[in-house]
């Protein structure tokens, strides 16, 4: 579903990403896991172009979108993302957040974008705040509703940047609850997270990024009991006290 | 009454003398005309400034480098030049230019506002969009929205809130600015008022005049910028 081949990425004079080669099967479950400032955020982020790679392929869904001219604002439309800080849009209210890109961008009836909407905003158990404002809802229901918004596109592919990063303590369970959910059915998801506790329980693989180079890749099972590199057990040790 | 006024000289004689009031009065409606066209041209040339001024601020705060090199040189040449020559250029080189084509003064008096004034609105429309956070063109982007769609749907009705107050006050300069067209005879308030006090040298009553009917127009709209400025910093 997603292949990343020879990937570079170049801030100024910060390599951030070191010819990466990473293939996304259709379905899996992929969890990145690295130090921060490691790429990790850099990598997940070039699978949607919004960081378009120094050199290398990003092939989605068989469009390679590094080509000329590439569809990127069509295979956008069946990759959605989840934001570290929400970016919820604060002047439109829930049910509009979650059914406007449907109607604008991929052409739904506005009566069907709005039902499906609630439909999802159900699923996260947030029907009820559906004509409320972004600012009048706490952290964790605002990421529950911008994970609806993401629904509502009926991706084919789910991106999480760091979904709880930014929720206070009380509130991450609430929102890995719902990806927990998500990661249940046969969508493909890739999920950039600290939360080690979502990477056993979710994850069907997981690989592990420092300084731009991927040093892991394997089951959950592997990167958590046996790592092979010196670097990840330090990661690991600091993490899993 | 009139024994108190005969001992006030400005009033018996000077710029602001009693005659030199009624003669003004006595053709007033020689400065109602002059207002209305004063009213048409900031109308429409408010019209064409927001136009240019939406459309060049988007380019300047995009990171397409045409378009962005593009709306520089236009903010940076009508700042920088004053409007009386810009409007002078206008009127005199565009005959030269296309020989035989007849523009009128009014048209030419709402062109040079609005290209002048659309620089400075794209200043403001460029500020407000970069006040927005990048997150939000990201998630619009991510979601499948072109640039121009997630300005559209996402960026400007936000960016339209915080630019609101100082747009107002850009609306409020261009009235007083659009006294410039009396250089070129544009027929509008300050030329009305400009030739009338010529010809009779009643300058003193008349500037008092005109001067209160720009402030008519001007006032209410300078109350509005101060509303919505209170209602933008109350959010």
């Amino acid at each position: 579903m997603i292949e990343l081949v020879g990937v570079n990425k170049h801030f100024g004079s910060h390599h951030a990403l070191k010819d990466i080669n990473l293939e996304v099967p259709s379905g899996q479950k992929l969890v990145i896991i690295g130090p921060s400032g490691s790429g990790k955020s850099t990598l997940i982020r070039c699978m949607n172009m919004l960081e378009k790679p120094s050199s290398g392929q990003v092939i989605v869904d068989g469009v390679d979108l590094t080509a000329h001219r590439a569809p990127i604002a069509k295979v956008r439309q069946s990759v959605a993302m989840v934001f570290q800080q929400f970016n919820l849009y604060p002047h439109k209210t829930v049910l509009e957040n979650v059914s406007l890109a449907p109607i604008v961008v991929s052409g739904v009836s506005k009566e069907e974008a709005t039902e499906s909407g609630f439909k999802y905003l159900e699923r996260v158990g947030l029907a009820e705040k559906a004509d409320k404002y972004p600012a009048q809802l706490s952290g964790g229901q605002q990421q529950r509703v911008a994970i609806a918004r993401a629904l509502n596109m009926h991706p084919k592919v789910m991106l999480f940047d760091e979904p709880t990063s930014a929720l206070d303590p009380e509130m991450i369970q609430e929102v890995l609850e719902v990806i927990i959910d998500l990661a249940h059915g046969g969508i493909t998801m890739v999920v950039v997270t600290h939360e080690m506790g979502f990477a056993k329980e979710a994850a069907d693989r997981v690989i592990f990024l420092d300084d731009g180079n991927m040093l892991e890749d394997g089951t959950p099972e592997h990167f958590f009991e046996n790592p092979e590199h010196d670097r990840t057990k330090l990661f690991l040790s600091k993490i899993l006290r | 009454m009139s024994d108190i006024i005969s001992k006030i000289g400005f009033l018996q004689q000077g710029p602001f003398a009693i005659p030199r009031w009624e003669a003004l009065f006595a053709n007033i409606d020689v400065l109602g005309r002059g207002a209305l066209v004063t009213l048409l041209v900031s109308t429409l040339g408010l019209a064409l400034a927001l136009a240019l001024g939406t459309l060049i601020g988007m380019m300047s705060a995009s990171h397409v480098r045409p378009a962005k090199a593009f709306a520089r040189a236009y903010v940076e040449f009508f700042q920088n030049t004053p409007l009386l020559i810009q409007v002078f250029m206008l009127y005199n080189a565009i005959p030269i230019l296309y020989p035989g084509l007849f523009i009128p003064v009014i048209v030419i008096g709402i062109l040079g506002v609005g290209m002048y004034h659309g620089a400075y609105i794209a200043e403001v429309v460029r500020a407000g969009i970069q006040s927005i956070g990048r997150g939000q063109l990201e998630a619009a982007i991510s979601q499948g929205f072109t640039y121009v769609g997630a300005m559209r749907y996402i960026i400007i009705p936000q960016a339209m809130r915080i630019v609101l107050p100082p747009l107002t006050n850009q609306a409020v300069s261009l009235i007083k600015n659009t006294s410039v067209i009396a250089i070129i005879a544009g027929g509008d308030l300050m030329y009305a008022g400009d030739s009338f006090a010529g010809r009779f040298g009643h300058y003193g009553p008349t500037y008092i005049v005109v001067g209160l009917l720009y402030f008519l127009m001007c006032f209410p709209l300078a109350r509005l910028a101060h509303r919505l400025e209170v209602r933008t910093r109350g959010n």
